[in-house]
């Protein structure tokens, strides 16, 4: 099965790391993204901008609305994801909880649907 | 002479033979048909989960092959293995289907090429494979990503063969929303990938704390419940006790579990005490303790020793030990309350709760002075925190009337009755206020005495 992992971080604690920590937290993403590579687990995954960069676009009666930010205000924002490859919820979970972000922020683990069982639904 | 035997199903129970006799009809019932489904379903449906990796799948491929039974046994006879003869139906009545629908032709081969094993002959090795399946279950049942309550839900469903009508009743919950609490968490097994297996060694630590809470909540909601079928209840109690042995046995050395069975015994064994014939509640320490049942007490202590000795000492372990304590006293006034007041000590350190707060409060009293409990009660009230909450009236009531200081009491004792609706402490509270007015009724002839007989007032210990 495949899961989409979601990190999500507070982007404000973000602002506030040094340098040397950040390329210490860049160090360590580049580390796990070798491992699950090596396990054969990694399908795709990349960091994202800060939200300040986000743009939400919503077409309404044939209308485009464009505005600034994220769809939704939270307190931790989608910083970047994962896509693997898993047997199971359970791999899914302790590869989920080896990213560096989810000692400082959370990361939502959803299963991909598969292309057949859209057409279905 | 000509017999005429007609085999007959009886409904929900199985069939019986009825053969007459000129003297009248001779009855009789084959097998216990409603005992077999009820010990044996939570088996059979873990397997064919495994087989057929899918629950609703197997639950009602097992539907079916039930019915087939109940038409073929009373006639041909009950087969010498059940459980394999229902497995081996379902299972072949579940390739029937996927061939049928065409839509999983894959899946119908890979079912019937992988389970012919389990159609074995009964044998040590099927016996050890079904426990398997069913410790599997469990960990998919009480798995942490669905919510607590579907997973007490779907445990007593799938694991226990406990029916939807039966769990809706003991929970209070109508049927329909709890059948759609079992379908949404069905689903998310099959959608998210949840799986049917044992975690890992290094998992199974955590793991095993969720399965043990949901045991744990299944065997309160019968024996605490405010409200509910009182059958249904006991029945509860007893799937939890169940299921703590199921865990014991398969995953021995696991002293958490083994502290948690302890403990469910101990308290299940006080359960012929705990209501009069009159359907009143009967506290602690007013209980016929001759209806305590000694083996479970003596099973349950021993338990208990066996998880100390292995390190013990979480949440159940310390809960079993003060249940022990009162277990174990041959009377209400042997009770080691100093040993229970530190206990409480350490539940409050570790995993501090209400309930917990007001019965060290009360094991305070009974230790030291009541005065000192009463303060600590006092306390409490004060922080306005728990105002809904019954049990804190229920027990300053009863250490107030100890102290003799009736008035207080029976207010304190309409406090607790206005929030509580539970009809078994409501009448007892009734009761309580009555017993102290008709002492002031007598008290301006004799003179007021501290009351000694009765209870004290406790959720975890009556």
């Amino acid at each position: 099965m495949q899961y989409l992992l979601l990190i999500y971080r507070s982007e404000s604690e973000m602002a506030k790391l040094s340098s040397a920590e950040m390329a210490a937290m860049y160090g360590e993403y580049g580390k796990f993204t070798q491992e699950i590579t090596d396990s054969g687990n990694y399908v795709g995954g990349n960091p994202l901008k800060p939200t300040t960069t986000a743009t939400t676009v919503r077409v309404r009666d044939a209308k485009r609305v464009v505005t600034d930010g994220p769809f939704a205000e939270t307190k931790e924002q989608l910083g970047g994801y994962y896509l693997i490859e898993a047997k199971d919820l359970d791999q899914a979970i302790s590869i989920a909880a080896r990213i560096p972000g989810a000692r400082v922020g959370s990361i939502e683990v959803r299963p991909i649907m598969p292309r057949t069982q859209a057409v279905q639904a | 002479m000509c017999f005429y035997l007609a085999a007959q199903a009886i409904s929900g129970r199985g069939w019986k033979l009825t053969i007459p006799f000129p003297e009248g009809e001779i009855n009789l019932i084959l097998m216990d048909f409603e005992k077999f489904h009820r010990e044996e379903s939570g088996r059979i449906l873990s397997t064919l989960i495994r087989l057929l990796g899918d629950f609703d799948l197997a639950e009602e491929m097992l539907q079916e092959a039930y019915a087939v039974a109940l038409q073929k046994w009373p006639v041909e006879g009950t087969p010498a293995n059940p459980r394999s003869w229902l497995i081996s139906t379902a299972r072949h009545k579940a390739i029937d289907r996927l061939r049928r629908e065409q839509r999983f032709e894959r899946k119908a081969e890979e079912i019937a090429k992988t389970a012919e094993s389990t159609v074995a002959p009964e044998s040590d090795l099927e016996e050890e494979m079904v426990a398997d399946d069913r410790l599997r279950l469990i960990f998919t049942c009480c798995h942490p990503s669905l919510p607590l309550e579907a997973r007490v839900a779907l445990t007593l469903r799938i694991v226990c063969g406990t029916t939807t009508e039966e769990i809706s009743r003991a929970f209070l919950i109508p049927v329909a929303t709890m059948a759609q609490r079992l379908v949404r968490a069905k689903g998310k097994i099959r959608e998210a990938g949840i799986p049917y297996r044992v975690p890992s060694q290094e998992e199974l630590k955590d793991r095993m704390d969720g399965v043990l809470l949901v045991v744990y909540l299944i065997f309160n909601e019968g024996y605490l419940a405010s409200s509910g079928d009182a059958l249904i209840r006991r029945e509860l109690c007893a799937e939890a006790i169940r299921l703590g042995r199921v865990l014991c046995g398969l995953l021995p050395g696991q002293a958490e579990a083994q502290a948690l069975l302890g403990l469910m015994l101990l308290h299940d064994s006080r359960r012929d005490a705990r209501v009069s014939a009159e359907g009143e509640l009967v506290l602690l320490e007013g209980q016929d303790r001759s209806l305590w049942h000694a083996e479970q007490i003596r099973e349950g202590t021993e338990l208990l020793e066996a998880a100390l000795r292995r390190g013990a000492a979480g949440v159940y372990a310390v809960q079993a030990s003060i249940a022990a304590l009162h277990a174990n006293a041959k009377t209400a006034g042997e009770t080691d309350w100093a040993q229970i007041a530190a206990l409480y000590d350490v539940l409050l350190r570790t995993s501090a709760s209400p309930v917990i707060e007001i019965n060290r409060a009360v094991a305070v009293a009974m230790a030291r002075s009541l005065d000192e409990g009463l303060a600590l009660l006092d306390e409490i009230e004060k922080r306005e925190e728990l105002e809904e909450f019954h049990l804190l009236p229920a027990a300053r009531a009863d250490l107030l009337r100890r102290l003799g200081r009736r008035a207080e009491a029976t207010e304190a004792y309409r406090r607790a009755l206005a929030l509580t609706a539970n009809g078994i402490e409501r009448r007892f509270l009734r009761r309580r206020i009555a017993e102290i007015e008709m002492q002031i009724g007598a008290g301006s002839k004799k003179k007021e005495r501290p009351a000694s007989e009765g209870g004290h007032y406790k959720t975890t210990e009556n």
